[in-house]
C-alpha cells in the first residue's frame, strides 16, 4: 500500500527567548492510503503538535512531512477536526461547513451540494440555517466533522474530536465516523487519550512516548470491526495497549 | 417579569417623577424660574418651533454630533484595531495613550477655538475626542479577545492571508465589542454636544445659555428633554441595527 502521510525525522521546536524548546525529534510516522490510524500516548508528548505540523499550521524544526495527495483544485488535501468543535458563531451551520470551500475552485451549486451531502453524512440534514448556539455539543462536533468532510480531503486529521463529549454521544459518533470512513475511503489520523476508542476505531494504534517523543510501539488491530465493543479479543487488545502506555509513562517519569 | 408589566412600571416611574415635580413646582415653595413645572414645557416647545429656533438648533446640533461621531468612531475603531493587531504599534502607543487619554474633551476647547475658530468644525472636533477614546480602547480590547483557536481553524481551512483572516475571523469576532463601543460613544457624544456649543457655536447648547440668561428656564428644560429624546431615538435605532448584525448571538 502507498503511504499518504510520511514524516521523515520530524522535529518540532518552539522558540523560547533565544533558545528552543524541542517538543519532539526524529519522529517517523506514516499512514497508508485509506488507513485509519489512531495515536495514543503519554500526555505532553506532542500528539496535537504532530497533527498541526502535518496540517502545515506549525513549521517543522527539522525533517519533513511528505503527503501523497493528488492536486485537485476542487478539494483540499487535508482537513482537520478539533477537540472543541470551534465553529464560527457568526456563521450559520451551512456557512460553517463551507468555510473551507471559500477560496477553492467550486461553484455555488457544488458548494450547496457539498453542504447538503455532508449534513446528511453526519445525520443533521436540514440544519444549514441554524446558528451554532442552537446546537448541542454533540451536534456541534458533527458540524465540525461535516466542515472537514466538505472539502473532500484525502486526509482527515482528528485531534481528540470526541474528548469533550458524554459517553453515549461519543459512542454514537464513533460508529458514525466508522461508517463515514467506510463510505468515503478517507485516510484518517486520529489522536485520542482514550485507549478503548483508539483500539475500537483504528486499523493500527500508534503509541507515542516522550523524552524524546518517539513511536514506542504500534499495534495492528486484527479484531473484526463488528466484534470490537465487547469480545474477549478486543478487551485483550485494549489491555495490551494500556500496558504499553503504562510502561512508556514509567519510562518517561524515570528519565525525566 | 412579563414584558407588559415591565412597560407599565417603566411608564409609571416616569409619570410619577413628572407628577411629583409638577406638585413641587406648583406648591409655591419655589419661584417658577427656579423650577418651572413640566406642564409649561409644551407651550415652550410650540413657541420655539413657531419662532423657528427649535428646528434650527436641533439640526445644527445633529450636524456637529454626526460629524463628531463619525470622525471619532472611524478613527477610534480603525486605530484601535491596528494597535491590537500589530504588537509594535501597540508598544509605541502605550505611553502616548496614557498621557492623552485622561484629558477631558472639554479641556480641548481652547485649542479647538485657536485651530478652528468659533466654527462647527471646532464643535465636531471636541465631540469626536470623547468618542474616539471610547472606541479606541473597546476596539483594541475586542480584537485582542478574539478566540485564537478560531484563527487557527480559519488557517487550517485555507484562509491564511492577513486580509482573509481579518475578514473571516478577526472583524466578525470583534464585532460585538466594537459595536458596544460605538453605542457607548453614541451616548458620550450627546454629553459633549451641549458643552461644545456653549462658547457660541449655533446649536442646542448655545440656545440653552441664551435662555438661561433670560431666566426662561422652561426653555432650558425643553432643550434638556430634546437632548434626551435625540439620544433615545439614536440609541434605539442603533440597537435595532446592532441586533441585526449580531443575530448570531443568543
Amino acid at each position: 500500500m502507498a503511504k499518504i502521510i510520511e514524516t521523515q525525522d520530524l522535529a518540532v521546536a518552539f522558540a523560547e527567548g533565544d533558545d528552543h524548546n524541542i517538543i519532539f525529534r526524529h519522529l517517523n510516522v506514516s499512514v497508508e492510503k485509506g488507513e485509519f490510524v489512531t495515536l495514543v500516548g503519554v500526555s505532553g508528548a506532542g500528539k496535537s503538535t504532530l497533527l498541526r505540523v502535518i496540517a502545515d499550521l506549525i513549521p517543522p524544526y527539522e525533517g519533513s512531512v511528505k503527503l501523497d495527495a493528488a492536486h485537485d483544485p476542487t478539494r483540499r488535501p487535508i482537513a482537520m477536526v478539533f477537540q472543541a468543535a470551534l465553529l464560527m458563531p457568526w456563521r450559520k451551520v451551512g456557512d460553517n461547513i463551507s468555510l473551507g470551500l471559500d477560496g477553492i475552485d467550486v461553484s455555488a451549486a457544488v458548494k450547496k451540494e457539498r453542504v447538503e451531502w455532508t449534513l446528511e453524512l453526519v445525520g443533521l440534514a436540514g440544519y444549514e440555517d441554524r446558528w451554532p448556539y442552537q446546537l448541542s455539543g454533540g451536534q456541534r462536533q458533527r458540524i465540525g466533522i461535516a466542515r472537514a468532510l466538505a472539502v473532500d480531503p484525502a486526509i482527515l486529521l482528528m485531534d481528540e474530536p470526541f474528548g469533550a463529549l458524554d459517553a453515549i454521544t461519543r459512542t454514537g459518533l464513533q460508529d458514525e465516523l466508522l461508517r463515514i470512513w467506510q463510505e468515503t475511503h478517507k485516510s484518517i489520523l486520529f489522536v485520542t487519550h482514550d485507549i478503548e476508542e483508539a483500539v475500537y476505531l483504528g486499523d493500527r494504534v500508534l503509541l507515542l512516548g516522550d523524552k524524546p517523543a518517539h513511536i514506542v510501539n504500534e499495534y495492528h488491530i486484527t479484531v473484526d470491526r463488528d466484534q470490537r465493543r465487547e469480545s474477549e479479543e478486543f478487551l485483550h487488545m485494549v489491555d495490551e495497549v494500556k500496558a504499553g502506555l503504562l510502561a512508556a509513562m514509567a519510562l518517561s517519569n524515570g528519565s525525566g | 417579569m412579563k414584558s407588559s408589566t415591565r412597560y407599565f412600571l417603566s411608564a409609571l416611574g416616569l409619570a410619577g417623577f413628572l407628577l411629583i415635580w409638577e406638585g413641587i413646582a406648583r406648591s409655591g415653595l419655589l419661584e417658577t424660574y427656579l423650577l418651572p413645572p413640566p406642564s409649561t414645557i409644551p407651550a415652550a416647545l410650540f413657541s420655539e418651533i413657531r419662532e423657528g429656533f427649535w428646528q434650527v438648533m436641533v439640526v445644527a446640533s445633529l450636524r456637529h454630533y454626526t460629524v463628531g461621531f463619525v470622525l471619532g468612531s472611524v478613527l477610534g475603531v480603525g486605530l484601535g484595531v491596528m494597535v491590537a493587531l500589530f504588537p509594535r504599534i501597540e508598544a509605541s502607543q502605550a505611553w502616548l495613550a496614557r498621557v492623552l487619554r485622561p484629558i477631558p474633551p472639554l479641556a480641548w476647547i481652547p485649542f479647538a477655538i485657536i485651530w478652528f475658530g468659533i466654527t462647527e468644525t471646532a464643535a465636531a472636533f471636541i465631540i469626536s475626542i470623547g468618542i474616539f477614546w471610547i472606541n479606541y480602547f473597546t476596539a483594541m480590547g475586542a480584537v485582542q479577545a478574539v478566540d485564537k483557536d478560531l484563527i487557527e481553524v480559519a488557517r487550517a481551512f485555507g484562509h491564511r492571508s492577513f486580509p482573509a483572516l481579518l475578514r473571516k475571523v478577526i472583524l466578525p469576532g470583534a464585532a460585538p465589542g466594537i459595536l458596544s463601543g460605538l453605542r457607548a460613544g453614541l451616548g458620550q457624544g450627546w454629553m459633549t454636544v451641549v458643552a461644545a456649543e456653549l462658547f457660541g457655536i449655533q446649536g442646542i447648547g448655545q440656545r440653552m445659555i441664551e435662555a438661561s440668561g433670560l431666566l426662561a428656564t422652561n426653555v432650558v428644560i425643553l432643550y434638556m428633554f430634546s437632548i434626551a429624546l435625540l439620544y433615545g431615538v439614536s440609541d434605539y435605532i442603533f440597537v435595532l441595527i446592532q441586533k441585526r448584525i449580531l443575530a448570531w448571538q443568543r
